[in-house]
């Protein structure tokens, strides 16, 4: 129990992860946004997707001593460009998924299994490492969560329109296929973002559960962004927090909030029988 | 006439590969007009709208919609879908699904407004579907969405709606109910409709025109002058029976091997 969770010397921690709590409320305001979306468009399993070649860009980098930063953004846009244009069809979409994501994580291991550094850099692309999220990253951070954010609040509404209408809003002149592009773009800035901070393997746990977790509570398009984004930030910060003292890697902290938080949400549903109006 | 209309095809043609869909097709539509597209299934009806919502491109020909070429959907327009079941975990309420027909082709987010709350509870209203407001779409009844769908596609005042079998899954009630409602709201709004359908009797009495297509080919007027025994079967190269009984009409005879049942009342 003390391996798990140790508050001794809290106060002097906390000063010391004041990039990292930055880092996760910046990650769970994008997240929670981006992820009402990943909902709507059925977007999970592109998520997964992404974030392996995500972790294959950042792999290389490593290797070749490139920005990790820029390797696992450039890896996360070629597999969103890739799933945008031969993806149309839910199901077409589904099957290359499945096909990209085992090479991504293939190359991925192979680039990390060659890297010669510090082992904990090879572990972190795959479990998450924001307690040692340096000034450089926090900066890249914040770029990306502006762009990902103000460029989400810009298309908002025709960006429901065309995810949960798609034939009346095509009708009506929305431009579903250059949004959604825009969209798979944005997705893949967030992925790249979450992936060097909780990690290739547990990035749904930031872009699909909170989404999902609010879905159950309410079908108020108001309310369903705010909440996921509340429950976002409530996993990320809270997980690290929690997970401070025990110098364990912080992505089981945070997927077990995030889980708990679905769990909680889905009694509530049942226990409520209804959907909040 | 053409220079008033709302939409103009003129000479349209469109085939995929060998296959011709329709050929020289000439159609204008007066404001208010309501226009019944109907024929057998894989006639090229929706493919008809598709060419209007400039999804489609023509062999040749053209197509205006108030004056100019058609693009990638249009403001103008009001489109009714076919009902589909809608998911049931989607954060969309049935005035949530109203009000995107207003504003959702805006940037920005939708804050909550006045003006626009008013718009959408006056709507609501006109097509008595105040206690159904907040329920989440997907529990809504066919009759009740399609109910929101003929209400989202009139709020915002356009010039044409253009229906995709609007009233196919539902029972002949809930049709009747349905089409009503498309009638009365393109009456107040002065729009003009092009209602695809396999069966016109739910629509007949609203009706000023039939587009019946079937062969590559296609007749337009009354009802009277085009659901006629001796013009279907010069339409369709064969005999074909007409019948009226009770004010509905049936054509019998025209099924070719492809089709359901039902599709034999027209």
């Amino acid at each position: 129990m003390e391996r798990l969770f140790d508050f001794s010397d809290y106060d002097q921690l906390i000063p010391l992860v004041q990039n990292s709590l930055i880092a996760g409320l910046l990650l769970g305001i994008m997240g929670g946004l981006i992820g009402v979306f990943v909902m709507t468009r059925d977007m999970s399993f592109a998520v997964h997707g992404i974030s392996e070649l995500s972790f294959a860009g950042a792999a290389i980098a490593l290797l070749i001593g490139f920005n990790v930063a820029l390797g696992a953004t450039f890896g996360s846009i070629v597999a969103a460009i890739i799933i945008a244009i031969m993806g149309t069809r839910a199901k077409d979409r589904n099957s290359i998924i499945a096909v990209l994501m085992p090479f991504g994580l293939g190359i991925g291991i192979l680039a990390l299994a060659l890297y010669e550094g510090r082992a904990a850099n090879k572990f972190g692309l795959l479990t998450g490492q924001i307690i040692a999220v340096d000034d450089p990253q926090v900066i890249w951070l914040i770029a990306t969560s502006l762009v990902v954010v103000i460029a989400l609040l810009v298309v908002w509404r025709p960006l429901s329109f065309a995810s949960l209408d798609s034939e009346v809003a095509e009708a009506r002149g929305v431009p579903t296929k250059a949004l959604g592009i825009i969209f798979m773009l944005l997705l893949a800035l967030a992925v790249a973002a979450s992936v060097q901070i909780v990690g290739a393997l547990l990035v749904m746990t930031l872009l699909v559960t909170p989404a999902a977790a609010a879905l159950r509570l309410t079908s108020s398009p108001l309310l369903v962004p705010i909440l996921t984004m509340v429950f976002a930030v409530v996993a990320v910060v809270g997980g690290i927090l929690l997970a401070l003292g025990g110098g364990l890697p912080i992505s089981p902290y945070v997927t077990t909030l995030s889980f708990a938080i679905y769990l909680v949400a889905r009694v509530i549903e049942k226990s409520r029988g209804s959907f909040i109006r | 006439m053409s220079s008033q209309a709302i939409l103009n095809v003129q000479k349209a043609s469109l085939s995929f590969g060998d296959r011709s869909i329709w050929k020289d097709l000439d159609l204008s539509v007066a404001p208010g007009e309501f226009i019944a597209v109907i024929g057998a299934n894989a006639s090229g009806k929706t493919v008809l709208l598709k060419a209007i919502l400039g999804q489609l491109q023509l062999s040749s020909g053209a197509i205006e919609l108030l004056g100019k070429s058609v693009a990638h959907g249009s403001r103008q327009i009001g489109y009714i879908p076919q009902h589909r079941q809608a998911d049931s975990g989607l954060p969309l309420r049935a005035r949530d699904l109203l009000r995107m027909g207003l504003d959702g082709h805006r940037f920005g987010i939708p804050f909550p407004s006045n003006a626009t709350a008013k718009k959408v509870s006056k709507m609501l209203e006109a097509v008595g579907a105040e206690d159904i407001a907040n329920t989440p779409i997907g529990q809504l009844s066919g009759g009740q969405l399609q109910r929101i769908r003929v209400a989202q596609a009139v709020i915002d005042n356009p010039k044409l709606i253009l229906a995709d079998e609007p009233l196919s899954a539902l029972d002949l009630k809930q049709q009747s109910l349905v089409a009503e409602l498309i009638n009365s709201q393109r009456q107040q709004n002065g729009a003009a409709v092009l209602f695809v359908t396999h069966d016109v009797n739910p629509v007949l009495d609203y009706i000023d025109r039939v587009l019946y297509l079937a062969n590559g080919q296609f007749r337009i007027g009354t009802p009277d002058e085009v659901l006629r025994s001796d013009v279907l079967s010069k339409l369709y190269g064969r005999s074909v029976d007409v019948v009226r009984n009770q004010g509905r009409i049936a054509v019998l005879g025209s099924s070719d091997h492809t089709h359901h049942d039902d599709e034999k009342w027209l």
